[in-house]
C-alpha cells in the first residue's frame, strides 16, 4: 500500500493525512498525482481545439465534420425545441427492455447449468454453437421475424446481452472455491443454504463482470438495430440527418452514444464497488 | 485415569473396524478409536500415513469402504486453512448454519471467548492469520460440538501465534468439553495439548501415549520422534 496510488485514486482526502506525514515526500505525491491528472486531460483538449480550428478554417468542410462548438448548439436546440429527449427516451427504453428481456432468460439459464450436470448436456452446447455466430449476423433474419418494430431491436439487444451474462454466471457457479463448499457441507448447510450463502456470492464477481460487458453489447445491438428502419430513437435522429447532410446532427448522435456507454459502465462499475465491497479487487480502501 | 471409563459412559466418537481405500491402496486398515467427550487427542504420523483421510472420514466428507463410525452429533471441524467467507462480515461467518433466532447473540458470545468480541462487523480480510484461526475456532465451538476435528490449524501459524492458540485451544476446550481429535505432524504441539496421543502407521494406530502422566512429556517426546522416524544426529549430552 503505497501511498503513491492510495492518491491517485483518492486525489482529495490526501490533505487530510498532511500532518501525520513527512512533510516534503506528501507534498510531492500529490502535486505528482494532480500532473498527472492535467496531463491526461492535455491530449484530448488539444484535439477538440485543433478540431475546431480545422472546421471554422475552412480545411475540414462541415459536411465531412462540423467544429464542437457548432455539434454543442444543436445538442440545445435538438433539446429545447427538437425532439432530441424523447428520441433519447424511446432509445434508452429499447435498451433496458432488451437488458431485462435477454439478462433475465440468460441468468436464469446460467444458473441452471451452473447447477445441475443434466442442464448443461441438455443446453450448453446449443448455447456456445450459437454464441459462434456474431449475433449481428442474425440480423436479417430478426428482421424477416419480426419486421423492423420495436420487436427486432428488442430482441437484437437481448440477444447480445444473453451471451456475457450466460457465461460469465456458469462460470462464475463453477469457480466457487470448493474448500468453501466443503466448510458448507461441514456446518450442516442445508442445499438452499448452500446456494444463498456461499455459491452465488462466490459467483457474483464473474456475474457482475458479465453485466459490464453486457451492457456494453447492449449498447452496440442497440445502434445496430435502431439504425435499420426505426421511426423515433437516437439511430433514427442520425439515419434522418445523414439523408440531409446534417454531419452536426450526426456527430451528436455519435456522443450521446458515447456519454451512455460511459454512464453505463459507470452504473456497473459502482454495482460492483458496492456489492464487492468484501472483494480486494473491487472494494474501496476503506472496505 | 478416567479417560478410559469416560468412554464407556460418553463417547463423543466410536469408530469400529474403519476401512478406507483409493482403489487397490487401502489408506485406512480397520481401525478402531474411541474418544470421550472432554479427551483431548492428538494423532500423529508421517505424511501419506493417512491422518487426514481420518479425519475427512470422521467429518463425513468422505465416503468409508468398510467399518462403523458412531457420533452422538455431526462433528465441527477446523481446517489448515480458516476457510471463512470473505463476503461475509465476522459475526455472519461465525453464525454459518445456526438458525437465524439469536444468531448474532450466539456468534458475539463465540468471538467473545476467543478475543474478538468487539469486532462482530469486521471483515475477514482485515485480520491477521491467527485472528482468522481464531475465528474459524469460535465457528466450530459455536454448534457447540461433541466432538471437534482440528486439521492442522496452527500448521500455517508463526510460532509465538501457535503458542498463544494452544493456550486458547487448550482453555476452551476445558470449557465446552468436546472430544478433540487434533490432526499434527508436530509432536511438541501434541505433547502440549493431548491427553492422549496416537501414532497412525500403515492406515492403522501403531502406538498411544499419555504425556500427562508425571514426569512423562521427556520420555514421550523421544519415543514419538523414535516412533516417527526421526534419528537423534545430535551426540547426546
Amino acid at each position: 500500500m503505497t501511498h503513491a496510488d492510495h492518491t491517485a485514486s483518492l486525489p482529495l482526502p490526501a490533505r487530510a493525512g498532511e500532518r501525520a506525514q513527512p512533510r516534503a515526500r506528501r507534498r510531492r505525491a500529490v502535486v505528482g498525482a494532480r500532473q498527472f491528472v492535467i496531463l491526461s486531460w492535455i491530449a484530448p483538449v488539444l484535439l477538440v481545439l485543433v478540431w475546431e480550428v480545422l472546421a471554422r478554417t475552412g480545411f475540414v468542410t462541415p459536411q465531412v465534420l462540423p467544429a464542437p462548438s457548432k455539434v454543442l448548439r444543436t445538442a440545445f436546440k435538438l433539446a429545447t425545441t427538437g425532439s432530441l429527449l424523447e428520441d433519447l427516451g424511446t432509445s434508452l427504453l429499447r435498451a433496458a427492455a432488451g437488458f431485462a428481456l435477454g439478462g433475465t432468460i440468460a441468468f436464469a439459464l446460467g444458473i441452471l447449468v451452473g447447477f445441475s450436470r443434466l442442464a448443461e448436456a441438455l443446453v450448453d452446447r446449443s448455447v456456445q454453437m450459437v454464441r459462434a455466430i456474431p449475433f449481428l449476423a442474425l440480423l436479417p433474419l430478426v428482421i424477416v421475424w419480426f419486421g423492423v418494430g420495436e420487436g427486432q431491436k428488442i430482441f437484437l439487444v437481448a440477444l447480445g446481452v444473453a451471451f456475457p451474462i450466460y457465461i460469465n454466471t456458469t462460470l462464475g457457479i463453477r469457480q466457487v472455491d470448493p474448500k468453501l463448499m466443503e466448510l458448507g457441507r461441514v456446518q450442516g448447510l442445508s442445499t438452499r443454504q448452500m446456494i444463498i450463502r456461499i455459491i452465488l456470492p462466490g459467483a457474483l464477481p464473474s456475474i457482475l463482470t458479465g453485466v459490464r460487458y453486457s451492457l456494453a453489447t447492449a449498447w452496440l445491438a442497440l445502434v445496430v438495430a435502431e439504425t435499420i428502419g426505426a421511426q423515433a430513437g437516437i439511430g433514427f435522429l442520425a439515419m434522418d440527418a445523414r439523408e440531409f447532410l446534417r454531419t452536426d446532427v450526426v456527430v451528436l448522435t455519435i456522443v450521446i452514444y458515447a456519454l451512455i456507454g460511459v454512464a453505463a459502465d459507470s452504473v456497473a462499475r459502482l454495482l460492483e464497488r458496492r456489492l464487492l465491497a468484501w472483494h480486494p479487487n473491487f472494494g474501496g480502501a476503506g472496505r | 485415569m478416567s479417560a478410559p471409563l469416560l468412554a464407556q459412559v460418553a463417547p463423543a466418537v466410536r469408530v469400529a473396524g474403519l476401512t478406507r481405500a483409493y482403489g487397490d491402496r487401502v489408506v485406512i486398515d480397520r481401525l478402531d478409536l474411541t474418544i470421550a467427550r472432554g479427551e483431548f487427542v492428538a494423532l500423529l504420523g508421517e505424511s501419506g500415513c493417512g491422518k487426514t483421510t481420518l479425519l475427512r472420514a470422521l467429518a463425513g466428507l468422505d465416503p468409508i469402504d468398510g467399518g462403523r463410525i458412531e457420533a452422538p452429533r455431526e462433528p465441527a471441524v477446523v481446517f489448515q486453512e480458516h476457510r471463512l467467507l470473505p463476503w461475509d462480515s465476522l459475526w455472519r461467518n461465525v453464525s454459518l448454519g445456526l438458525p437465524a433466532m439469536g444468531a448474532r447473540e450466539r456468534a458475539a458470545a463465540a468471538l467473545a471467548e476467543v478475543g474478538l468480541g468487539g469486532r462482530l462487523d469486521d471483515w475477514p480480510r482485515n485480520l491477521s492469520g491467527g485472528q482468522a484461526q481464531r475465528v474459524a475456532l469460535a465457528r466450530a465451538l459455536v454448534q457447540q460440538p461433541e466432538l471437534l476435528l482440528l486439521d492442522e490449524p496452527f500448521a500455517a501459524l508463526d510460532a509465538l501465534t501457535r503458542i498463544r492458540m494452544h493456550v486458547l485451544v487448550k482453555d476452551l476446550v476445558a470449557r465446552h468439553r468436546p472430544g478433540v481429535l487434533l490432526v499434527t505432524h508436530d509432536v511438541e504441539e501434541a505433547i502440549a495439548l493431548a491427553d492422549r496421543i496416537l501414532v497412525m502407521r500403515g492406515g492403522a494406530i501403531a502406538a498411544e501415549h499419555r504425556p500427562t502422566e508425571p514426569g512423562r512429556p521427556a520420555a514421550t517426546r523421544a519415543t514419538l520422534l523414535a516412533e516417527l522416524g526421526v534419528e537423534h544426529d545430535l551426540p547426546s549430552a
